[in-house]
């Protein structure tokens, strides 16, 4: 039921591919990235319908790379995950027009609900812009 | 600074403005004085000097004036008119007509016979022969003289001028008594003042007039020996225990000298009034000083203690932010390195919770143990989060939401939270809410939060029976809402006190809290513009002090200081 597509950028392996393979386990369409221009560079070379951007990555950083994604891509949702009390990146990354952000370590259920809730808003957009 | 130290500070510094003040004034003083005393003594001799030079000059004429009429007696008449008594009781009234300076006049010849005599004294005198008398030898060697005072023959007191006078024939002596009461007289004019003396003195320091307190005619002088004075002398020399003034001057016929004695005590009187007065007004002057400089030094130490002392109480409250803003960026750090390996190890429980589900599974034996353990990691991952999750709200700078509160509504919420817990544990909640307390602007969640930590912790202090007050207060001078939260609990110790406020600091065991209640409430308050201050007595209780500003919490918490 949820055939949307998932791209995952994290720089922490561990997280990346557990999260990767349990978001596959329930079905889903999922991709991972390391880092950030990888994540561009996939997002180039597929489509993908929500980003999952940690904020805080090695290099190019969640905020830079979500400006980066909005500017190429601006039709791709992307969901915030924080490890810290950065509320203001957070609010800041939904000011550059993110559609959320959760904090790090978020239960999967929650993580779910968002992506589908951001899925429901592409689509809306895409309809209503198309 | 300590107490001690203020002392010792304000010590100094008014020592120092005496002392500089003093100097000036102590130097004045002494300079005056000495220039003063320098002129007064001068005038001083000089006065009595003058007193001196004019008695002399008074007695040198007395004398000039005896003799020379005298001479004049004796070298206008022959010596048979002489030797006539009536003739020379005619030539005595004549004189005495003049002055009554003289009491008798006699007329010896060359062998000391007494050829004639006018006066008191001629039943005793009448035929004296003088001819080996010691003045008798003088006169004929050197032609005049003036006797000291002798008792003579009529045994009283007095003293004899005598000239010789050359005849074509024969030399005569004409001799005169002399009132030593005018002598006496003319000295006396020179004792002035209470003190003042004045008398003559022969070549043997024999008192030839009587002086003023001590001393007889004919005895000898009180006080230093000026006999062998030959010339004007003074001096400031010991007499009877005091200092006295002297002035000696030898008279003309050089036999006799004139000694004028005062007490200098009284003439020096108005230089001792001066000292007096130039002591007094430096005096006054030291008191003046002392007073202002005591009384300015106290003034500027009470100033400089209250200054320090608010100095100190914003220097806490400085500290106390800045320690909170180093302790939240810690915390935030902290929080974030545990915050992803925790989502590394919920997702890896996560997976194989996912695996376990999985049916070729469900046969394992271990299934339930399995399935237990995972839930377990999954608690206590989710325990460690809801920490870093608070530990975050305490460091987050989220900006509180800013509505009308009603404090007093706020409290009764909060205390209506936890009064089912207190009714159970046999605490009493007693309200003292001030009706017109103003609406303030605040933020109605937070503050709840730090209600609610405050009495938590009140009732957890107290355990079982005590009692819990809560008061509110409005401060209209700086416009702002006191709450007072006071429970009668063991209280907090000293060493314990300065540190509740610091993250993790906590005295419940493990587990039961985090330690991060006060110091969110803390960094609430503070972010709404108020303080919150702690008092506490062992055995007594412990009270919390909220203040908080009427207006927005535009101004931050340092402009409480003062408060």
């Amino acid at each position: 039921m949820d055939n949307f597509k998932v791209l995952l950028v994290d720089d922490e392996d561990d997280f990346r591919e557990t999260l990767q393979k349990r978001l596959r386990n329930r079905k889903l369409q999922v991709e991972g990235a390391e880092n950030g221009y990888k994540a561009l560079e996939m997002l180039q070379s597929q489509d993908f319908d929500v980003v999952i951007l940690d904020v805080k990555m090695p290099g190019m950083d969640g905020i830079q790379t979500l400006q980066e994604i909005k500017i190429k891509k601006p039709e791709v949702e992307v969901i915030m995950l924080t490890g810290h009390a950065s509320v203001e990146s957070g609010i800041q990354g939904m000011q550059l027009g993110a559609f959320d952000y959760v904090m790090k370590p978020v239960p999967l259920d929650e993580l779910l609900d968002k992506m589908r809730q951001a899925y429901e808003r592409k689509t809306m957009r895409a309809s209503h812009g198309g | 600074m300590a107490d001690h130290q203020y002392k010792k500070l304000g010590f100094n510094i008014a020592m120092t403005i005496i002392i500089f003040c003093v100097s000036p004034l102590l130097i004045l003083g002494i300079v005056l004085y000495m220039h003063f005393s320098n002129q007064y003594e001068m005038r001083m001799m000089e006065t009595l000097r003058t007193l001196a030079e004019n008695r002399r000059g008074a007695l040198n004429l007395f004398f000039d004036e005896r003799i020379a009429q005298l001479v004049t007696l004796g070298y206008t008449n022959t010596l048979e008119q002489m030797s006539n008594e009536e003739f020379l009781g005619k030539a005595f009234d004549v004189m005495q007509r003049r002055s009554r300076s003289f009491i008798d006049l006699g007329v010896i010849d060359q062998e000391g016979n007494h050829l004639a005599y006018v006066g008191p004294y001629r039943e005793i005198l009448k035929g004296v022969n003088y001819k080996h008398e010691e003045w008798f030898y003088a006169v004929k060697n050197t032609g005049e003289y003036v006797s000291d005072i002798f008792l003579g023959f009529r045994k009283m007191p007095h003293f004899i001028i005598a000239i010789l006078v050359r005849g074509k024939t024969e030399n005569w002596v004409l001799r005169a008594t002399i009132n030593s009461d005018v002598l006496q007289d003319i000295v006396d004019a020179a004792q002035i003042g209470k003190t003042g003396d004045a008398f003559i003195i022969n070549r043997d320091n024999i008192l030839q007039t009587k002086p003023r307190f001590r001393g007889e005619v004919m005895e000898p002088a009180p006080g230093p020996d000026f006999s062998k004075t030959m010339t004007f002398t003074e001096e400031l020399l010991p007499s009877n225990g005091e200092k006295r003034l002297y002035a000696a001057v030898p008279l003309k016929s050089k036999q006799w000298v004139l000694v004028i004695g005062e007490d200098p005590k009284e003439v020096l009187a108005p230089l001792l009034r001066a000292k007096y007065i130039v002591g007094f007004l430096v005096l006054a002057g030291i008191f003046v000083i002392s007073s202002v400089a005591v009384y300015t030094t106290r003034h500027l130490m009470q100033q400089l203690i209250i200054s320090d002392q608010k100095k100190a109480a914003a220097d806490e409250l400085l500290m106390q932010s800045s320690k909170m803003a180093a302790l939240g960026k810690m915390a935030a750090g902290i929080a974030h390195e545990i915050n992803n390996p925790l989502a590394v190890i919920a997702e890896k429980a996560g997976w194989l919770k996912d695996l376990l589900a999985e049916e070729d599974m469900a046969h394992s034996p271990n299934l339930q143990e399995f399935q237990d353990t995972l839930n377990r990691i999954e608690y206590h991952v989710d325990r460690a989060k809801k920490v870093t999750h608070r530990l975050l709200g305490f460091a987050r700078r989220m900006e509180p939401v800013i509505e009308n509160v009603d404090i007093n509504k706020v409290l009764d919420e909060s205390v209506g939270f936890l009064e089912n817990e207190a009714r159970f544990l046999n605490i009493n909640i007693q309200k003292d809410l001030d009706a017109n307390l103003p609406i303030i602007k605040s933020d109605t969640t937070q503050l709840q939060q730090v209600f609610l930590n405050i009495l938590n912790n009140a009732i957890d202090a107290i355990g079982r029976n005590g009692e819990i007050n809560i008061k509110t207060k409005y401060l209209p001078r700086n416009n702002l809402v006191a709450i007072e939260i006071a429970d009668n609990g063991p209280g907090i110790p000293k060493e314990v006190l300065s540190k509740i406020f610091d993250p993790f600091f906590t005295t419940k065991e493990v587990g039961q809290g985090t330690g991060l209640g006060l110091s969110i409430s803390y960094g609430i308050i503070e972010k709404l513009g108020g303080n919150i201050k702690v008092a506490s007595e062992p055995d007594q209780g412990t009270t919390f002090t909220i203040i908080l500003p009427v207006s927005e919490p535009g101004t931050r918490a340092h402009h409480l200081a003062g408060y």
